[in-house]
């Protein structure tokens, strides 16, 4: 039996100015778990990963962090605390250069840049593409390049939790597969990870469990195998 | 003919290195939140009229005077991003804007209040014996706003190009939910961003002040010069805003003194108009572009 959970929501409820974005989400995720988040376009599904990293105000709910309350946290202390976050669409830093947007990803370790260095390393050694294009400034980068880019910018500040928002957006096929393959890879390596996809097949099919989306509720949370067989699921999401 | 060029240079250059630091206050707050600080020029006016005050009024030595005075106008920035900037988050840049606007009507009556309408001097750094350049002359106070302006310059471009506070903050300009997602303290940089550029400010103002001489209004032009030299080198391109505010400074000496001195002002402001009609992202302004 795995222990306790790393990441428990409960309740968790957003708005956008008068209008509801999250009617009381609750899920969890356990240390080491891959967990995927799929639903249609607009079910909250960035929403719910912008609450948990501060970005949206939670308005009402709680999301606990390793045991700690986080809903009230600044953004800057949640990182700090271990959940880095991918944000949809990439949003590199574009006029910076790879290099300076990966040393951002790590400016919470600012005060060691000896381990930066090394952590570095560590990220040009996965995506060996970024060395090469250390120099050029991050709007240059192809699609799949920039989100390679948003990924180890993520895991440069040392996840403890990583939130991936959309990964194969807007990807060609070969390079989604890359990114999975890469998202499986860092899961394997001991990240845990919480992946929000449109792409439901593609990603129930790397998860350990899954949670369906709609209108800002979870409407079912299995094993991701189990969705994956589930006829309704098959209908709505994933296409036949 | 040469010599008076050459003199008309010279000075061009050192209201050119005013224009420069007020040109830069504005592109680093620019930079850090798009928005325009026309209280830029307040900054200006603030540190030269409170090194005097201090110095001639309190009997402080000027050095002394002028470290106090440019404590104090930071402590004015820190405040105006920390309870009129901030407070307005999620407003318009427009709204943020207009913003600053009241802010340095609220200054600029402060200063009216504490030290009245008069026009006030303040004593040159090292000496009013002129150093000759052949037929032109220069004043060691022009080779202080030069000098000083230039390390104050270098300083701000190591800043941004060289540490990891500079680059996060250019980070929170490019993409503010991104600056979030890295763990910036987002609010942070913003208040070293206006920090930043009051101290830019009041220096200027000190530097010129013994030149100049200066008064409770000193700001406005000042601010709108700085603006002009701003958008001439490309708005949120901070070595551009320099090089736009040198070559104001220039442009207006040369035309006060081949021309007519009565012009001066409008030439600079003529420019700008040009800037924004033919180049509106300015001379060294790279147009907008990004992949998405």
């Amino acid at each position: 039996m795995p222990s306790e959970a790393l990441l428990k929501i409960a309740g968790l409820t957003a708005h956008y100015g008068p209008i509801q974005a999250l009617h009381g989400i609750s899920l969890e995720v356990k240390p080491g778990e891959l967990v995927a988040i799929v639903g249609a376009n607009g079910a909250g599904k960035t929403t719910l990963l912008l609450t948990l990293s501060g970005v949206q105000r939670a308005s009402g709910g709680s999301i606990s962090f390793d045991d700690r309350e986080i809903s009230r946290m600044a953004s800057h202390k949640i990182v700090q605390s271990g959940i880095c976050h991918v944000p949809e669409g990439r949003q590199v830093f574009a006029p910076l250069s790879v290099e300076d947007n990966l040393r951002l990803g790590g400016y919470s370790l600012r005060s060691d840049q000896d381990r930066l260095d090394q952590e570095l390393d560590g990220i040009y050694q996965l995506f060996p593409i970024l060395k090469e294009k250390r120099k050029q400034t991050a709007g240059t980068l192809s699609g799949g390049q920039q989100q390679m880019l948003a990924i180890g910018r993520a895991l440069l500040g040392r996840p403890r939790l990583l939130l991936l928002d959309e990964p194969s957006m807007g990807l060609a096929p070969l390079l989604v597969e890359e990114i999975f393959r890469v998202i499986r890879e860092l899961n394997d390596k001991g990240v845990t990870i919480l992946l929000v996809e449109q792409n439901a097949n593609a990603a129930l099919r790397i998860a350990d469990r899954g949670y369906v989306l709609e209108t800002g509720r979870v409407i079912l949370g299995a094993a991701a195998d189990e969705l994956l067989a589930d006829e309704a699921v098959r209908r709505a999401y994933l296409g036949h | 003919m040469f010599d008076q060029i050459l003199q008309f240079i010279l000075t061009g250059i050192t209201v050119g290195a005013t224009y420069a630091l007020v040109a830069l206050g504005f592109a680093i707050i620019y930079n850090a939140s798009d928005v325009v600080n026309f209280s830029q020029g307040e900054f200006v006016m603030l540190g030269a009229m409170s090194t005097i005050a201090l110095s001639a009024g309190n009997g402080l030595p000027l050095w002394l005077a002028a470290a106090c005075s440019v404590a104090m106008v930071i402590c004015v920035g820190l405040m105006l991003q920390r309870f009129a900037i901030a407070p307005a988050r999620g407003a318009s840049v427009v709204t943020t804007i207009i913003i600053t606007i009241g802010a340095s009507i609220f200054l600029r009556g402060l200063a009216l209040l504490l030290w009245g309408k008069d026009i006030f001097g303040m004593p040159h750094f090292s000496g009013e014996v002129p150093l000759r350049i052949g037929e032109a002359t220069l004043l060691p106070q022009n080779l202080w706003v030069m000098g000083g302006a230039s390390v104050l310059v270098l300083g701000v471009h190591y800043f941004f190009n060289h540490t990891t506070h500079g680059k996060a903050i250019l980070a929170c300009s490019c993409n503010r939910t991104a600056a979030h997602l890295v763990g910036i303290n987002v609010g942070m940089m913003m208040l070293i961003a206006y920090g930043l550029s009051a101290l830019l400010g009041s220096l200027a103002g000190i530097l010129v002040a013994p030149i100049t001489f200066t008064s409770y209004d000193a700001g406005v032009m000042l601010g709108l010069k700085g603006f002009s030299a701003a958008i001439l080198g490309g708005m949120g391109n901070p070595m551009g805003a320099v090089a736009g505010g040198l070559l104001l400074g220039l442009i207006e000496s040369l035309a006060a003194g081949l021309i007519s001195s009565g012009y001066k002002d409008a030439i600079g402001f003529v420019i700008l108009l040009l800037v924004l009609f033919f180049r509106p992202s300015g001379l060294f302004g790279k147009a907008s572009a990004e992949r998405v």
